[in-house]
C-alpha cells in the first residue's frame, strides 16, 4: 500500500507527498551507520597528466542529510562523483560508505548495489527502450542474469513505476521511446530511474540544467523530500536553486579547485571572503 | 717504271704478311679446337696430360675448364665437337661456347655430352686450381681460396699452403693458412704444437674449425686436451648461436618495418577518424599492383622502376582512399562499426575487381640488380641487402610521416581534429578537407607498403588480407595517435614472429603472436602508447 | 510458447513458413519426378543447409543486433561444432575408409599414425558428439568472453580481436599435427545414427531437423528478448556505462548472452556439416564470419526473423550467382555490404515496418 498523494494544485505543479515511503531505501541496502555518518571522504587526492583535479578532498555526509555542493567550473564536482562511484581511482585517499564499506575496492556496479545512485550530469537514458522499460531496469531488483530472465512483475512493482511516472510527469509518455523525449522529459526521466533504485546515498549532478522555474520548485520540492530516509548530495550552479534547496540550514560546500573552500549555511558560505573572491574575481 | 716496280712488291709484300698473319690466327683457332676435340675424345689419364700442356699454354682458360669439371658443368655439344657451358642440362636450357661465349639453346638433353673425369682427376684438378688460386694476384682471391679449404685439404695441398706462406705479405692471408694448417696440426705428436692449433681453431670463426675440433674429440675420446678442446667448442656454438639471434633479430626488423608501414596507414585513419578502414590491406595489394605495372612499362629499366613506383603506389593508392572517404566513409561518421563493415563491402569489390583485371594468379614482381648482393659481416653472418633497404626504406617514410605531422601545416591540422573535432573546427580548421585528405595520407602510405612488400612477397589479390590482421595487430598493440607507437608496435611484433618461427614454426608462431595481442590488450585496452585527451579514441 | 510470439509478427510469419515447410517439403518431394511440382531431394538438402546458416544467424543478431558487439568471428564457433559432429561422422566411417582401419579414420592412416589421439575417444558415441557440439564452443566463448569484457574491451579493438580469434584457429587448424584432417579437414562420410548419409529418407530428416532446431532456436531467442534481461541487453548496447553505474553486472550479462549465442551458432555448425558432406578449416576464415554480418544486416539487426530471413535469401542468392556469374557474386557482396550500411540501417525488416505503418 502507498501512502502517497498527489496535491491536487497541478497548475503550481506541487507536490505534498505524505511520503515516498515506496521509494524508501531498499533493505538491501544496509549500511552501518553506528556513527551516523554516511558518507566519509577523506584526504581524497587525485591528478590527471600533472592538472590536480582533486586535492585533498575532506567531506563527511550524516545519515539523512541533504547537501549542496557548489563551486566553479573545474573545482573538481564530477570528478568526485566518478570517484565515489568507482569510475576513476584516486591517487589517495579514503571514501568509505558506512563504517565498513570502502568504496574504493568496488567497481561501479558493485557500489551500485551497495546503494548509492547517481544522476548525470547530462541525461543517459537508454534510448531505445520505453520510458517505462527505463524505469523497469532502473528498479530495485535481483541483478544476475537467471533472475532478469524470468523475472515477472509483481502488482506491487507496476504500481510503483505507475506513481514515479506520474511524480516525474510522464505518464502520457510511458510507451514512447526514451529517445524521443525533449532535453528536459529526459532529465525526469534520469530522476525517475534514480529514485526507483531506492539508493540509500543519491548524487545529482546538476538536476535542473534546462528546466524551466515551476520544474525546479518541483525538482526541490522531490529533494526535500526524499532527504531523512535517503541521503543527497546535490552539484548544482544555479543559486536560486541552491539557495532553496538548502533553506532551513542545510549545510552547503564550495568546492575549489579540488577542495573544500568553504562550508556552512547559505548565508555563511555566501557572506565567506575566500568564496566572494573565488566567485567574483579579484 | 721503278716505281710501278715498287708498288708492286709493297703489294705482294703486304699481302703475304697478311696472309701469313691469317694463317697465324687461323692456326690459333686450329690449335684451340685440336686441342678441345682432343679433351673430348681423350681417356682419363690423357684428360691430366692435356689439362695440363693447356695449363701453360692458356693457365685462366685451363683453370676455368678445370673447374667447371669439378662442378660437372662442362659439356660438349655432339654436333660440332666444341666445348660448352651448361648448368642446368634440361631442353630449354641455355649453353655457352667456351671459345667466344656465344649462347645456344638447348633443344633436347641428348644433342649433348658431359666431359667427365674420375676421382683420380678430381683431386688433380683441385689442387691445379687451388694453387693458382692460392697465389691469385688480389689478396681477397687469396683469403677466399684459403677459407674454402679449411678442414678439407689434401696432404699436397697442406704442402703448397706451407711453401707459399713464407712468401705471403697479406694478414688475413696468413692467418686463413695458420688455420688450414692448425687443422693438420691437431693430430701431431708435440702437445705445445696441438695447444696452440686448437687456440688458433677456437679463436676463428669458420664452421670449418667447429668440424675440426668436434672431430678431434671424436677421435681422441681419452685424450688430455679434451677440457681445453670442449671449452673452445662451446665457445663456437656461443658464437654461432649469437650470430644466429642477430640474424633473426635482423630478419625480424625487416618484417616488421614493413609492419610498420602496413600499420601505420590504419593508425593514422583510426587516429584521426575513428575509422578502422578493412580496405586496408588492399590498399597495401594496390600499391603492390603498382610496381609491377610500372615494370611491365619500363622493363628495360628495372633499376629505376622502384624508385619511380614509390610515388605512383602512393598516388595511386590515395587516390583510391580519398575516393572511399568520400564517397563512403563519410556518410558513417561516428559510427564506427557501420564503417568497418562498409569498408569490408569495398574491400571485396576491390580484390574482385584486381582479380578481373589482372588474374587471380599471382604476378612476379622483380628486385632490381642494386638491390640484391649479400653483405658478408663474418663466416657467421651474412645480411642480404634487398632487407637492409627496406628496413632503411621503411624508417625513412616513417620519419618522414613525423616530420609531415609534426611541422607541417596539414599536420598540425590533423592532430587538432583528432584531439579535439569541435575545437578544431570553431578554430577554422575545415574538418571534412581534413578527413578526406588524412584518409588519403594513410592510403597512399599503405600504397607505399606494397612497393616494400613486392620486395618480400608474391604479389596476388589476396595479399592484402594476409596483412590486414597484421597491421590491426599492429595498431591495438601500439596504440593510436602515436606513430611512435606503431613504430615500436610494428618492429617488435616483426621481431617476435621471427624469433617463435624456428621454434615454433610459421603457422604456430602467428597464432601465439595473436594469441599474446589478445592478452595484452586485457591489461593495456587502449595499447603500449595510448592516446591522450578528452575524444581520445579508445 | 505460442505468447512470446504475441508481438512478433515477422516470427509468426517465419515460425508459420517453416512449420509449413516441415509438413509440406516431404509430400513434394515424394511426388513423382515427372510431376512439375516435385520439390527435389537436392533442393531439400539445399533448405536445409540455408535453415542452418539462418540459426547462425540468430545467434550473431542476439550478439550484435541486440547487445551491440561486433563479433567478426562467430563462425569459429560453427566451425567447432562443425567439426564436433564432424568427428563423430568420421567415427561412424569404421572400416569402410580406404585404409579400411576401423579405429583410425584414412588421413590418420596416411599421417602414420599407431592410434587414436586422446580428443578423439568418445567420439563414436552420439551423445558424445551433441554434448562437444555445445561445450566446445561454449568453452571458447567463455574463455575469450572472459578474458574480453572483464577487461572491458569494447567497440572496436574488441571486434578485431574477434577476428584476430577466429583468425589463429583457422591457422591451427591448417596443421596436420592438430589431428583434425589439416587443410583437407574431415569428410567422406557415410552414414549418421546408423542411417545413410546417401539416403534420400536420412537427407530429409536432417532437413527436417534444420527446421526444428531454427524454430526451437528462434522461439528460445525471443524468450531472452522479450524478458527483462533482453531490456538490459539493449540497455548494455545503448549505454553501457550507464547501465553499470545502475547496478547491472554488465560483464556477467555479457559473457551469458556470449556462451549461449555460441552454442547456437555450434548447434547450426552440427547441423550443417551432415548436409553439405565435409568440414574444413576453411570454414574458420575470417571473410565467413563477416558474411553472416551482412545477412543480419540486410534482413534487418534486432529483429531476429530478420536475421534469418537475410541468411536464407543471400545465402539463395550466393547459390544462384556462384554458379550462374561467378565473378560477379563477390561484387554483389561487397556491394550489399556498402549498400546496406549507407542507404538501408533498419535492413529489409525496417522496410516492411515502415510499409506495415503506412
Amino acid at each position: 500500500m502507498n501512502n502517497f498523494h498527489l496535491s491536487t494544485d497541478l497548475k503550481s505543479h506541487r507536490i505534498t507527498p505524505t511520503g515516498l515511503d515506496f521509494l524508501a531505501p531498499d533493505k538491501n541496502h544496509t549500511v552501518n551507520v553506528d556513527h551516523s555518518i554516511l558518507l566519509y571522504v577523506e584526504s581524497l587526492s587525485v591528478a590527471f597528466e600533472g592538472f590536480q583535479a582533486i586535492n585533498d578532498l575532506n567531506l563527511y555526509i550524516t545519515d539523512g542529510e541533504l547537501r549542496c555542493i557548489i563551486g566553479p567550473n573545474g573545482a573538481g564536482k564530477t570528478t568526485m562523483m566518478d570517484i565515489i562511484t568507482g569510475k576513476t581511482a584516486p591517487d589517495s585517499g579514503i571514501v568509505y560508505f558506512g563504517q565498513t564499506i570502502d568504496l574504493l575496492k568496488l567497481d561501479e556496479p558493485a557500489i551500485a548495489q551497495a546503494g548509492v545512485g547517481r544522476k548525470f550530469q547530462k541525461p543517459t537514458v537508454f534510448e531505445h527502450l520505453s520510458v517505462w522499460h527505463n524505469l523497469e531496469l532502473a528498479m530495485a531488483q535481483k541483478r544476475n542474469f537467471w533472475s532478469l530472465l524470468h523475472a515477472k512483475m509483481t502488482p506491487e512493482q507496476l504500481a510503483n513505476i505507475d506513481e514515479v511516472l506520474v511524480l516525474i510527469g510522464l505518464k502520457d509518455q510511458a510507451r514512447k521511446l526514451a529517445g524521443t523525449l525533449s532535453h528536459g522529459q529526459k532529465q525526469w526521466l534520469e530522476i525517475g530511474a534514480l529514485l526507483m533504485q531506492r539508493s540509500r546515498l543519491l548524487l545529482v549532478d546538476e538536476p535542473v540544467a534546462g528546466m524551466t522555474h515551476q520544474e525546479m520548485d518541483k525538482t526541490a520540492e522531490l529533494l526535500r523530500s526524499l532527504a531523512g530516509k535517503h541521503s543527497v548530495i546535490v552539484v548544482e550552479h544555479d543559486m536560486e536553486f541552491v539557495r532553496n534547496l538548502s533553506d532551513g540550514g542545510k549545510t552547503v560546500s564550495v568546492l575549489h579547485q579540488g577542495s573544500i573552500l568553504a562550508e556552512g549555511t547559505m548565508a555563511e558560505v555566501q557572506n565567506d571572503d575566500r568564496v566572494k573572491q573565488v566567485y567574483l574575481g579579484e | 717504271m721503278i716505281n710501278q716496280w715498287l708498288v708492286n712488291c709493297l703489294s705482294w709484300g703486304l699481302g703475304c704478311l697478311l696472309l701469313v698473319l691469317a694463317n697465324l690466327s687461323q692456326a690459333g683457332t686450329f690449335e684451340v679446337v685440336e686441342r678441345e676435340q682432343a679433351l673430348i675424345k681423350a681417356k682419363f689419364d690423357q684428360k691430366a696430360q692435356i689439362m695440363a700442356s693447356w695449363y701453360e699454354a692458356d693457365q685462366v682458360q685451363a683453370v676455368h675448364l678445370m673447374q667447371l669439371m669439378l662442378n660437372s658443368q662442362l659439356y660438349y655439344f655432339k654436333q660440332d665437337k666444341r666445348l660448352y657451358q651448361v648448368e642446368d642440362a634440361s631442353s630449354g636450357a641455355i649453353a655457352q661456347r667456351i671459345h667466344d661465349g656465344v649462347l645456344i639453346t638447348l633443344k633436347k638433353k641428348r644433342d649433348i655430352k658431359r666431359v667427365s673425369i674420375n676421382n683420380r682427376l678430381r683431386s688433380v684438378f683441385r689442387q691445379r686450381v687451388v694453387e693458382t688460386q692460392l697465389s691469385a694476384i688480389k689478396p681477397q682471391d687469396r683469403l677466399a681460396a684459403a677459407e674454402a679449404i679449411i678442414g678439407d685439404t689434401t696432404p699436397e695441398l697442406m704442402a703448397t699452403i706451407a711453401r707459399l706462406r713464407a712468401q705471403e705479405v697479406d694478414a688475413s692471408v696468413l692467418a686463413a693458412f695458420d688455420l688450414v694448417l692448425a687443422v693438420a696440426t691437431l693430430h701431431s705428436s708435440d702437445e705445445d704444437q696441438q695447444r696452440h692449433s686448437i687456440r688458433l681453431l677456437g679463436e676463428s670463426l669458420y664452421p670449418a674449425s667447429l668440424n675440426a675440433l668436434t672431430g678431434f674429440l671424436l677421435t681422441y675420446p681419452e685424450s688430455r686436451l679434451k677440457p681445453m678442446v670442449s671449452k673452445y667448442v662451446e665457445k663456437i656454438k656461443g658464437k654461432v648461436d649469437f650470430y644466429d639471434s642477430l640474424e633473426t633479430i635482423y630478419f625480424g626488423l625487416s618484417l616488421g618495418s614493413v609492419l610498420v608501414l602496413a600499420g601505420i596507414g590504419l593508425a593514422i585513419t583510426f587516429g584521426v577518424m575513428g575509422v578502422i578502414n578493412m580496405a586496408h590491406g588492399e590498399l597495401i595489394m594496390i600499391g603492390a599492383y603498382t610496381t609491377y605495372l610500372v615494370q611491365q612499362l619500363m622493363p628495360d629499366h628495372i633499376g629505376l622502376s622502384l624508385l619511380v613506383a614509390v610515388p605512383a603506389a602512393f598516388l595511386v593508392s590515395g587516390a583510391v582512399g580519398i575516393l572511399i572517404e568520400r564517397g563512403v566513409i563519410r556518410f558513417l561518421y561516428g559510427r564506427p562499426l557501420e564503417t568497418l563493415l562498409a569498408t569490408f563491402g569495398i574491400s571485396l569489390i576491390l580484390q574482385q575487381a584486381v582479380r578481373s583485371i589482372f588474374s587471380p594468379l599471382n604476378r612476379s614482381v622483380e628486385t632490381p640488380l642494386w638491390m640484391t648482393g649479400v653483405i658478408d659481416i663474418n663466416p657467421l653472418l651474412s645480411l642480404t641487402q634487398s632487407r637492409m633497404y627496406i628496413i632503411v626504406f621503411c624508417l625513412t617514410i616513417f620519419l618522414l610521416l613525423l616530420a609531415v605531422m609534426k611541422r607541417t601545416r596539414l599536420g598540425l591540422q590533423v592532430r587538432a581534429v583528432s584531439q579535439n573535432r569541435d575545437m578544431a573546427k570553431s578554430m577554422g580548421v575545415r574538418s571534412e578537407w581534413i578527413d578526406a585528405l588524412t584518409f588519403g595520407l594513410g592510403a597512399g602510405v599503405a600504397g607505399v607498403a606494397g612497393v616494400a612488400l613486392s620486395q618480400l612477397t608474391n604479389v596476388g589479390p589476396n595479399m592484402g588480407q594476409a596483412y590486414i590482421i597484421d597491421s590491426f595487430m599492429v595498431v591495438v598493440f601500439g596504440g593510436v595517435g602515436n606513430l611512435w607507437g606503431t613504430l615500436v608496435a610494428g618492429l617488435s611484433l616483426g621481431v617476435a614472429n621471427k624469433i617463435l618461427e624456428p621454434w615454433a614454426g610459421a603457422v604456430l608462431s602467428k597464432v601465439l603472436v595473436l594469441v599474446f595481442i589478445i592478452l595484452f590488450i586485457q591489461k593495456r585496452p587502449r595499447g603500449l602508447f595510448p592516446q591522450r585527451g578528452r575524444d581520445a579514441k579508445g | 510458447m505460442i505468447r512470446l510470439l504475441n508481438n512478433d509478427t515477422g516470427g509468426r510469419w517465419l515460425i508459420g513458413s517453416l512449420l509449413l515447410a516441415i509438413v509440406l517439403i516431404p509430400v513434394l518431394n515424394a511426388l513423382p519426378t515427372s510431376s512439375s511440382l516435385h520439390f527435389p531431394t537436392y533442393s531439400v538438402t539445399l533448405l536445409g543447409k540455408y535453415l542452418t546458416l539462418a540459426l547462425l544467424a540468430l545467434s550473431v543478431d542476439l550478439v550484435w543486433g541486440y547487445l551491440g558487439i561486433l563479433t567478426l568471428g562467430h563462425a569459429a564457433f560453427f566451425a567447432l561444432g562443425a567439426y564436433a559432429m564432424g568427428m563423430y561422422l568420421m567415427r561412424q566411417i569404421g572400416d569402410r575408409g580406404v585404409y579400411a582401419n576401423a579405429e583410425l579414420s584414412d588421413f590418420m592412416v596416411f599421417l602414420d599414425w599407431q592410434e587414436l589421439p586422446w580428443f578423439w575417444q568418445g567420439f563414436d558415441q552420439f551423445w558424445v558428439a551433441i554434448l562437444m557440439v555445445m561445450l566446445v564452443p561454449a568453452v571458447l566463448a567463455f574463455a575469450f568472453g572472459y578474458l574480453a569484457f572483464r577487461s572491458r574491451v569494447s567497440g572496436v579493438y574488441l571486434s578485431i580481436i574477434t577476428q584476430a580469434m577466429t583468425y589463429a584457429l583457422m591457422l591451427a587448424f591448417y596443421r596436420n599435427e592438430m589431428g583434425l584432417g589439416g587443410n583437407n579437414g574431415l569428410t567422406d562420410f557415410k552414414d549418421i545414427l546408423g542411417y545413410s548419409l546417401q539416403s534420400d529418407h536420412t537427407k530429409m530428416a536432417l532437413f527436417i531437423a534444420s527446421a526444428v532446431a531454427l524454430i526451437i532456436g528462434y522461439l528460445l531467442c525471443r524468450f531472452i528478448t522479450n524478458s527483462r534481461a533482453g531490456k538490459v541487453v539493449v540497455a548494455i548496447r545503448d549505454a553501457e556505462q550507464r547501465t553499470r553505474f545502475m547496478g547491472y553486472r554488465v560483464e556477467n550479462i555479457k559473457l551469458w548472452v556470449f556462451v549461449f549465442s555460441a552454442m547456437l551458432a555450434g548447434m547450426a555448425g552440427a547441423l550443417y556439416v551432415p548436409q553439405v558432406g565435409i568440414i574444413n578449416p576453411n570454414e574458420f576464415s575470417p571473410l565467413n564470419s563477416i558474411e553472416v554480418l551482412v545477412w543480419v544486416a540486410v534482413g534487418g539487426r534486432a529483429t531476429l526473423y530478420g536475421a534469418a530471413m537475410g541468411a536464407i535469401l543471400i545465402n539463395y542468392a550466393k547459390s544462384y550467382l556462384t554458379v550462374e556469374l561467378p565473378e560477379v557474386w563477390l561484387f554483389v557482396l561487397g556491394g550489399l555490404f556498402v549498400f546496406v550500411t549507407l542507404v538501408l540501417p533498419q535492413g529489409m525488416a525496417g522496410l516492411l515496418k515502415r510499409k506495415g505503418t503506412e
